[in-house]
């Protein structure tokens, strides 16, 4: 019997269109640009300058502050520009421009040594966090909240068990899946590693059944193994959402208002997983990761190894170049991905996939009255009341909104992919939960 | 004809009882207010707009008739009249109320900013806003999404359909300033409504290359309007344009001068 | 690419279902039920069912292009079940004006004077209903003599199989005490009884009833507690509780009435406490109250008690349950 999570959640179409496809290495761009604030958290301070040489894997920029996370050179260059450049939203942020040097030759990394099995075994937990540190790690589901932050539990949490996060319930996204298949064993170093750091005697990966693939892939890599298990997940979405995973994969739900290692559980994407494995075995910094390039109309999606920092374009380009009917462009999932207006904003950490929409399937159908269906409150995976909180919102009652626990949103879109009225009700939920935590932030500074 | 007596007479008797109790309970229960506040609230306009700073008339009212002195009252819709006649009510000195108006500062109509993304979903000016820059490349300029109409409570701001960018009729508006705290970009502003003021209609802090691109009528911060104004009312900061109202006489010579066309005039208003 | 981008508040897909659809799903579960009346009763059901039909759509239509001069919303459905689900509460005789008279009822007053498609409070069908029998007690309770009541004449010579009456008003004046072998349970089962057009074939409203479920309209809670509480209050009452939900308007209301999108609740607790509600009072009311029927009744009550229930029955939230 699968496990899955009890309350909500939805059954979209699967849409992998990239499920089979290899990771496809692409070329080094010649020219890549580093965002400075590409994590939760503080933006990076760089430590560059105009002109300088740098080899690849370089450190560019340092953490801001405790919740930041170091960048690195991606390609071996010169630094030409550090300017503000717009983003994939079309906000202007910081970045450094590197422009490659035609005679790089074989570019490897700097202070790129390898370290044996046994050097691993030796270090200690403060040295490998300061490795995911120093390398830039940041968490690469989505959210880019720095590593090092998660690897740290607060005082007096008592983790129990690590959860690595590989159920990818997002449609259309494929590069979690394709990594387990390619780089089984390096993840479960990996695990190993955030096992010792945690000092927890469990692990357990969370899989969905619709990737069987990466299921036996992952159960034939800890055969043998008790402290690391692989759990078949039921289909639906959001389980790949920190909460619904812990309930899902232990039982245990997150209480309102509490840190998810309430639960005893450390959850840690698979990618992220594999990042920490390069970190502390090969000193390979974060300067590359798979990328998802996918669309019903583009004509050769796949899965990328790609530079962060290389434009978005230069993605879809290898995809088969932007068809002619686009409509919209994602930035991750289809469910909670952005869509994006600049395409000539470069790839950051936290983009684990570019989704082409064909204008036919860009808009949203016509909005209707709603009658009182009951769905988004069925599907709704934190047990609120979607209808509620949108009307609370469009009439500004941010007390009762609050008081809806409008805070405890995750904002998977559950609700606006079911409503057969077409309602906007994530919409309203995010204006809510945006003036509501406004109030909050107001309330708690005052105090 | 007996039927019809009983009933009559246990009519008016249940009447009597009842108006009896009636008079009781109210006595009772009855709450004294300052009789001012009531006589207050006649003069005022009853809208609720806030434009006082207070959570509505009634409120305003009470402040009137319990403050120990007028200054810093005033009620923007009412003016000058009501603040004389509660000055009379309350037997204080009455203070001087400019009545005021919004304008809203930024001219990027669909003609001098172009549209470079559409835009789908709920018409509001924050969650657009929240999501990404807007329609067009301007990042400090109108959204177009109508919060502010939504906002206010005279009915004196509408969408221009084919600017995109809200217009005020002076006619309705009274300068209660709810379309300033409604908007996400702080485009409307309030000013004098009895007076010529010229404003800069744009709020694009970027440099001159920047906001040249993503409009035609964006303020650069070249300058020229400094050096034209002969009373220095003027100041670049930030790539941007700001005039010192209290300086500025409105003689309308950097409104010729801007080679970007990014200051305007907003006329007198007599009534 | 030509054409600009489109930015929009995620999520970007959406699913295939729309009101429309779960409108005509839940016209098509009511045609089994279509199709039994009109078998037993013959032609003069369909004439009922089009007549109400044809008077909903049309009093919709008309209010909406006069009074709110807005786009007439007829094609999405709900005006159409609205008017099935009337003629299905109405006996197969009634005369055709009072038919036209309760769709303008039901579609004027139940649904448009709130603003219509998701504002009522009441089901609009049920308003037309009730309105007809409080006006016209008598045609209301007239059934068609040539229909038998569902209970055996021949095994009982004291009730009057002729006399067209139902099944509830047999049972009423037998104060619902029948011997079981005195009962047609085969005529229960397929609706070869008297009653309202739609509340005769049992079997047929239950095959209703699987296709919502299977169309994930509608979700079990209502109708299992509807149903569960009628039969819990009629073995508590003493009463057959079978022969309860089989006959009269329970099956009818708890599979199509009850479970009316806009004025059940949203919530599932909510779901089974209202559904719970309206077992118990339809139990009440057939009991000790004066008419034989009382589940139109109770439906009507709780539909008004529904913003209250949503209000104080809230789902279960997320970190409420689970392992501790």
């Amino acid at each position: 019997m699968s496990k899955t999570f009890k309350i909500g959640g939805i059954h979209p179409n699967d849409f992998k269109l990239t499920a089979d496809k290899p990771i496809v290495w692409l070329d080094q761009p010649d020219k890549v640009q580093m965002m400075l604030y590409q994590q939760i958290g503080a933006p990076s301070i760089c430590i560059v300058k105009v002109g300088d040489k740098l080899k690849k894997g370089q450190l560019i920029a340092e953490d801001g502050s405790f919740v930041s996370a170091c960048q690195h050179a991606p390609i071996s260059g010169t630094v030409t520009k550090i300017e503000k450049i717009r983003n994939t939203q079309g906000w202007y942020g910081e970045a450094v421009t590197i422009e490659a040097d035609p005679d790089r030759g074989n570019d490897f990394m700097e202070a790129s040594h390898p370290r044996t099995q046994e050097e691993v075994d030796a270090l200690s937990v403060k040295e490998i966090i300061d490795i995911v540190d120093n390398r830039g790690v940041v968490g690469l589901g989505g959210a880019t909240f720095p590593t090092r932050v998660k690897l740290l539990p607060p005082e007096g949490s008592k983790p129990e068990v690590i959860i690595v996060n590989a159920v990818e319930c997002e449609p259309y996204l494929t590069c979690d899946d394709v990594l387990m298949r390619t780089y089984p064993n390096e993840i479960v170093k990996g695990i190993e590693v955030v096992m010792k750091v945690v000092n927890v005697k469990r692990a357990i990966i969370g899989i969905e059944d619709n990737k069987p693939e990466a299921i036996k892939i992952m159960r034939k890599a800890v055969e043998g193994r008790d402290d690391i298990k692989v759990v078949t997940l039921k289909k639906k979405y959001p389980q790949g959402g920190e909460k619904q995973l812990i309930a899902a994969v232990l039982g245990k739900e997150v209480k309102s208002g509490a840190l998810p290692v309430s639960t005893g559980a450390v959850v840690n994407n698979v990618a992220t997983i594999y990042t920490i494995f390069e970190a502390v075995y090969n000193d390979r910094p974060l300067i590359e990761r798979v990328v998802t390039v996918t669309g019903p109309s583009l004509t050769n999606p796949g899965n990328f190894l790609a530079t962060i920092g290389t434009p978005i374009r230069t993605l879809i380009e290898a995809a088969g170049g932007l068809p002619e009917d686009t409509g919209k462009v994602i930035a991750g999932g289809p469910m909670m991905g952005k869509a994006i207006v600049n395409i000539d904003a470069p790839t950051t950490k936290g983009m684990s996939g570019i989704l082409v929409l064909p204008e036919a399937e860009s808009h949203r159908k016509k909005e209707q009255v709603c009658i009182r269906c009951a769905n988004c409150v069925n599907v709704c995976p934190m047990g609120l009341e979607p209808f509620l909180l949108s009307i609370l919102a469009k009439k500004h009652n941010w007390e009762d909104c609050e008081k809806e626990l409008v805070m405890n949103c995750i904002e998977c879109g559950s609700c606006s992919y079911i409503c057969p009225s077409h309602r906007p009700l994530l919409d309203y939920i995010k204006l809510g939960k945006q003036f509501v935590g406004g109030i909050i932030r107001n309330r708690n500074t005052k105090k | 004809m007996n039927v019809v007596l009983i009933t009559i007479a246990v009519t008016t008797v249940i009447g009597l009882i009842a108006a009896v109790v009636l008079y009781f309970v109210a006595k009772k229960f009855h709450v004294h207010e300052d009789p001012r506040i009531a006589e207050i609230e006649e003069l005022l306009p009853g809208a609720n707009c806030g434009g006082c700073g207070r959570s509505g008339c009634h409120d305003f009212a009470v402040a009137c008739a319990t403050a120990s002195s007028l200054e810093g009252l005033s009620c923007p819709v009412g003016g000058q009249t009501a603040m004389n006649g509660i000055a009379k009510i309350v037997g204080l000195a009455s203070s001087s109320v400019s009545p005021k108006v919004a304008i809203i500062r930024c001219n990027g109509t669909c003609e001098n900013r172009p549209h470079t993304s559409h835009y789908e979903g709920v018409g509001s000016c924050a969650i657009e806003g929240a999501l990404y820059e807007g329609e067009t490349d301007c990042i400090y300029g109108c959204l177009g999404g109508g919060d502010c109409v939504a906002a206010c409570p005279y009915d004196a701001m509408s969408l221009d359909e084919e600017t995109g960018l809200p217009v005020v009729d002076y006619s309705k508006c009274v300068g209660c300033g709810k379309c300033v705290a409604a908007c996400p970009r702080h485009i409307p502003e309030l000013v004098k409504r009895h007076e010529t003021m010229v404003y800069v209609a744009c709020g694009n802090r970027d440099k001159g290359a920047l906001a040249t691109k993503v409009c035609s009528v964006s303020c650069i911060g070249c300058g020229k309007c400094v050096r034209t104004c002969q009373h220095n009312a003027i100041k670049v900061t930030d790539f941007l344009a700001r005039i010192d109202r209290d300086v500025c006489v409105a003689c309308g010579e950097c409104i010729v001068a801007c080679p970007r066309h990014s200051i305007l005039c907003k006329p007198k208003i007599e009534m | 690419m030509s054409n600009k981008l489109t930015v929009s508040v995620a999520p970007h897909i959406h699913t295939t279902n729309s009101v429309e659809r779960c409108m005509w799903n839940v016209v098509i579960a009511m045609i089994p039920a279509l199709i039994v009346s009109i078998y037993v009763f013959g032609l003069s059901a369909l004439w009922v069912v089009l007549i109400s039909v044809g008077a909903s759509l049309l009093t919709e239509w008309a209010i909406d292009k006069f009074m709110f001069k807005r786009t007439p919303s007829i094609t999405n459905g709900s005006a159409l079940i609205t008017g099935m689900l009337l003629a299905f509460n109405l006996p197969n005789i009634l005369p055709w004006w009072m038919v036209v008279i309760g769709a303008v009822i039901a579609i004027g007053v139940g649904k448009m004077s709130f603003g219509g498609l998701g504002c009522n409070i009441w089901n609009p069908a049920l308003v037309g209903r009730v309105f007809l029998l409080l006006s016209f007690p008598a045609a209301m309770t007239t059934w068609d003599s040539a229909v038998k009541s569902g209970v055996d004449a021949t095994t009982s010579a004291s009730i009057d199989a002729s006399s067209g009456a139902t099944m509830l008003a047999t049972l009423k004046s037998h104060g619902h005490q029948l011997d079981s072998s005195q009962i047609d349970w085969w005529s229960l089962g397929i609706g070869d009884m008297n009653g309202c057009l739609g509340e005769v074939g049992s079997i047929a409203i239950l095959i209703g009833l699987a296709y919502l479920l299977i169309t994930r309209v509608i979700t079990w809670h209502i109708p299992v507690a509807v149903i569960g509480a009628t039969a819990l209050s009629a073995w508590a009452f003493g009463c057959n509780p079978l022969l309860e939900i089989l006959s009269g308007g329970l099956l009818l209301g708890a599979v199509f009435m009850a479970t009316d999108y806009v004025t059940s609740p949203m919530s599932k607790k909510g779901q089974l406490i209202y559904g719970a509600m309206i077992g118990l009072i339809t139990m009440i009311i057939r009991c000790y109250g004066s008419y034989p029927e009382g589940v139109s009744f109770a439906i009507l009550l709780m539909n008004g008690f529904t913003p209250l229930i949503n209000k104080y029955f809230k789902p279960r939230r997320f970190g409420e349950g689970g392992k501790r």
